[in-house]
């Protein structure tokens, strides 16, 4: 029967022999068509709305880490504790994530340098981190060659709730800055990040640990455990945001398929998650389409959504719609959500999708 | 001996923006920059095979379509992370309107 070969979501294993060989890895990506004025009007880019938007961030940060400072010891610091998290541990994510595609500023340093600010507030290697993000754009949840495919197949559901605490990404993300100051890769690693960055990728751990022992020699010098409360911590307690929102961009859709509208989901959120989340909840656009803003996203929205399945109209609307196919999932793993495309989109696309789809889909 | 190649009419190139050209199973990119001089490099990105004419054309800067990896088109030199090789580059002339590349 098709499809029950199990996955081996390693990037040196099975699966990526097999994504390799039936030209899955690195394939020909379908995109709604857009004239290319239109896109690169979308692409054009601009200091402004991401100079605004990191000034109310940083201002948003500091201002609720002066509070939670002010109110500690009283139940008064819990609501700033609370914003404090979701700002650090939450919308350092998005902030990453648009730095690290270049897309955020114009001008490239301040790219840069927000990249790499919010790369250690989530306890992520900025080298090895810009690579695998590199890979996923090029293998979208093509298994043993996408390595940030957050929900696997079976779903381990126990795993997938507490990612909301943060504690698994929290375990994982530390001993590997340790491993990596000490200059050890994984093969996994080393499969996306080319021998000649190899290099930075030790560098660049070394400088956050560094930062993570200043920080708990300080808390131990003023007797406080404010230092890391405020600095490494709140990637536990302010992860909830980013998991909530970035475990919808994949989960339950299909994998090994080269079309983002079947892999990939647009859900409409509320502005607040939106800030958080810098307009990531665009997904399909955003990954059809990686040079536009994430300012643009909604523009680009308007102008291809007549090719794209319905988006779902809110984050609670999409954690309903999935929960039944991941529950479904853990006894038939072939099993995805088939997203309706309206009769205004261009129909998939056959050659990988057949076998697939039919097997499995809802 | 390199070839003068004809690439395309110099209106067909908008000012800060780069169209693809096809000629003997290569592709090439025809950039037209800001101060309104032409050039011309390997029309895929060094890093994976996308595109550059689909790509961002910004000062002296193209940024690739695929994950947004940035080249100077002027010299062809890769400008860091995720494109590590340097992009081929052509010389090119203008002649009665025309965009020609010199291939080797
Ligand atoms: S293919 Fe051009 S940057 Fe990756």
């Amino acid at each position: 029967m098709a499809g029950t070969v199990k996955r081996d979501y390693s990037l040196v294993g099975e699966s990526t022999r097999r994504a390799i060989e039936t030209g899955l890895a690195s394939a020909e990506w379908y995109h709604t068509d857009v004239p290319r004025k239109a896109i690169k009007e979308l692409m054009q880019r601009s200091d402004g709305p991401a100079i605004r938007d990191t000034i109310i961030w940083i201002v948003a940060i500091l201002g609720s880490a002066a509070g939670a400072i002010y109110f500690w010891g009283t139940w008064w610091c819990v609501p700033f504790f609370f914003v404090y998290g979701v700002l650090y541990g939450s919308s350092s994510d998005s902030r990453w994530h648009e730095c690290g595609h270049g897309t955020a500023f114009r001008t490239r340093w301040m790219n840069d340098v927000v990249y790499q600010i919010a790369s250690f507030m989530l306890m992520r290697n900025p080298v090895t981190w810009r690579w695998s993000h590199a890979r996923h754009h090029t293998d979208t949840i093509i298994v043993g060659r996408d390595a940030e495919i957050a929900v696997m197949r079976p779903p381990d559901l126990l795993r997938a709730a507490l990612a909301f605490t943060g504690i698994l990404d929290f375990r994982y993300s530390l001993p590997a800055l340790v491993r990596q100051a000490l200059g050890k890769l994984t093969p996994d690693e080393k499969s996306y990040v080319p021998e000649m960055e190899q290099h930075k990728a030790v560098i660049a751990a070394r400088w956050h640990i560094a930062i993570y022992i200043a920080t708990i020699a300080l808390a131990l010098y003023m007797q406080s455990w404010v230092p890391v409360v405020l600095i490494g911590v709140p990637r536990l307690y302010g992860t909830w945001h980013m998991v909530m929102t970035g475990l919808l961009q994949h989960i339950g859709l299909a994998d090994n398929v080269v079309d983002h509208r079947l892999n990939t989901r647009t859900v409409y959120m509320n502005p607040i998650s939106r800030f958080i989340y810098w307009n990531m909840n665009y997904h399909v656009e955003h990954h059809m389409f990686p040079m536009v803003p994430y300012h643009a996203l909604p523009k680009l929205h308007e102008l291809i959504k007549h090719d794209l399945p319905e988006p779902n109209p809110s984050i609670w609307h999409a954690y309903r719609e999935v929960w039944p196919v991941l529950l479904r999932q853990l006894k038939y793993e072939d099993h995805f959500l088939k997203r309706e495309l309206p009769p205004t989109a261009r129909p998939y696309r056959g050659e990988f999708h057949e076998v697939n789809m039919s097997a499995a889909a809802e | 001996m390199a070839d003068w190649v004809e690439a395309c009419a110099v209106d067909d190139v908008e000012e800060e923006d780069v169209i693809r050209f096809d000629h003997g199973g290569r592709t090439f990119a025809i950039y037209r920059s800001p101060d309104d001089e032409f050039f011309a490099t390997d029309g895929f990105c060094t890093h994976e095979k996308a595109h550059l004419a689909d790509g961002l054309v910004m000062d002296d800067i193209i940024e690739c379509p695929k994950h947004n990896g940035r080249f100077n088109y002027k010299t062809g030199q890769a400008k860091g992370a995720p494109v590590c090789v340097n992009l081929a580059t052509y010389p090119v002339k203008v002649e009665a309107g025309k965009v020609m590349i010199q291939i080797a």
